[in-house]
């Protein structure tokens, strides 16, 4: 009887709250651990967590319920394998300074068509990424990011301005004028 | 280089996260300030590169159809076990006589039930068979060149385009400046007739909505379900049925068949 009961609602949870939002958890893992190989594994273990912690979630929105555990699956992930990838957060600088050129807008409006804002996003550190992937990608508000990132509003906030700030600094100058990881400061 | 203390605001504001009077306040703002009205054309021309840009991945088929199957398998195992416990037919042979007869008792009850209940199970049943059907049709949509007949985003293009081709006129919104753009229109076969097909874009993801006519005899889908991972949401509007396919969730699907079948 028990065991039935728990089949079903396995069932269910995984119809309703994983299946649905599977192509959000792949995107999300792919933009964290940057290659697709990884994010499948990732994507794996985050459901066969999402349906064994199915109890914890309560109501609203079932995507960002299972993005938070995308998320968690994959920073573990990054601790193990690639503790580097999360360290880079704390490097960050945004070059302040030079205003921007007249024509920078002009030029912006080419480079976000081509394959180099892929590249600028990729190269953002891991934090900013996901804000703006679950921002533009996802359309979700602040609210869902903190609840996603596990953050206040205000970092969700400001995690997108310097994220936007800086994938525009790469577009506009190219990431060959990047001061190498490790040396900042 | 914008104004310090706006900064943060110009991305809430883009972003839509700032209250009535705070939106006025930046709108007012960038009137005069022309560095913080470059902050915010630049951050709006990103935030449109990165939405149209191709960068939605996504779940491979092969990924999708690997978790399912893991899935299934640890439910299967699941009962497999159980069912070892305790075969049916053994028991079946040490049932009591008094046991028989309240299952002949019960058997009886549910007969006589059943003849009242059949027609509604039939209609139940079909109205799943459409469900089915209609999330058959969305998924065979998304493969390679299925998804449109007619590619327009305008609907004075697709509307007539169903002209000749259907035995009624679908309704056609534009809901673009909802977030929604119409992408095009398909034929399509479900339900034993054939159908219209409208094909909207939210996001990176795409919603079919089939549209026939409502006559009250044909089978009607439920109002909500859900199967292989996809929302199906049915709504009656003006002597349409209008069903929305799609893997949005389920929240947002509601409110796009709100709009759509206004």
């Amino acid at each position: 009887m028990r065991g039935d009961t728990r089949e079903t609602s396995g069932r269910l949870d995984f119809e309703q709250l994983v299946l649905p939002n599977l192509d959000a958890a792949y995107n999300l893992a792919r933009w964290l651990v940057r290659n697709p190989h990884d994010a499948e594994d990732v994507v794996q273990e985050a459901c066969l967590r999402a349906v064994r912690f199915s109890g914890g979630y309560q109501e609203g929105n079932a995507r960002a319920w299972l993005l938070r555990i995308v998320r968690n699956t994959a920073y573990s992930f990054l601790e193990k394998k690639r503790p580097g990838d999360l360290a880079e957060e704390f490097d960050e600088t945004i070059h302040a300074g030079e205003p921007m050129q007249r024509d920078a807008e002009t030029i912006l409006v080419q480079l976000v068509e081509s394959q180099k804002l892929q590249e600028a996003l990729e190269g953002l550190p891991v934090g900013f990424r996901e804000a703006i992937i679950q921002r533009e990608l996802e359309g979700f508000s602040y609210k869902q990011i903190s609840e996603v990132m596990d953050v206040p509003i205000g970092t969700v906030m400001s995690s997108l301005a310097r994220g936007r700030a800086q994938s525009r600094e790469r577009l506009l100058r190219g990431p060959g004028r990047e001061v190498p990881r490790g040396m900042q400061r | 280089m914008a104004c310090k203390d706006k900064e943060l605001l110009l991305h809430a504001y883009s972003d839509g996260e700032l209250d009535l009077v705070r939106s006025l306040e930046i709108e007012e703002h960038v009137k005069t300030c022309a560095p913080c009205a470059q902050e915010l054309g630049e951050q709006q021309t990103l935030g449109k590169g990165i939405r149209s840009a191709n960068l939605y991945h996504r779940a491979p088929e092969s990924l999708r159809a690997r978790i399912i199957a893991t899935h299934h398998a640890a439910l299967t195992g699941g009962s497999e076990q159980s069912g070892r416990v305790e075969s049916p037919l053994r028991s079946v042979r040490r049932r009591p006589v008094l046991e028989w007869l309240a299952v002949a008792a019960a058997v009886i009850i549910a007969l006589g039930l059943g003849i009242r209940l059949i027609p509604g199970v039939l209609n139940a049943r079909r109205g799943d068979l459409v469900a089915e059907e209609l999330v058959a049709s969305h998924i065979r949509s998304l493969q390679p060149g299925h998804l449109m007949d007619v590619v327009s985003t305008d609907q004075h293009t697709v509307k007539p385009w169903f002209d000749g081709k259907l035995d009624f006129a679908p309704p056609v919104l534009d809901l673009a400046d909802q977030g929604y753009p119409l992408i095009g229109g398909r034929l399509d076969y479900v339900g034993s007739r054939n159908v219209a097909a409208l094909v909207y874009q939210s996001r990176k993801h795409y919603i079919n909505v089939f549209v026939w006519p409502d006559d009250g005899t044909e089978a009607k889908a439920p109002e909500f379900t859900s199967r292989q991972g996809y929302n199906v949401i049915c709504r009656s509007n003006g002597g349409m049925q209008l069903c929305g396919v799609s893997d949005v969730n389920s929240e947002d699907l509601r409110q796009f068949m709100k709009k759509v079948s206004r």
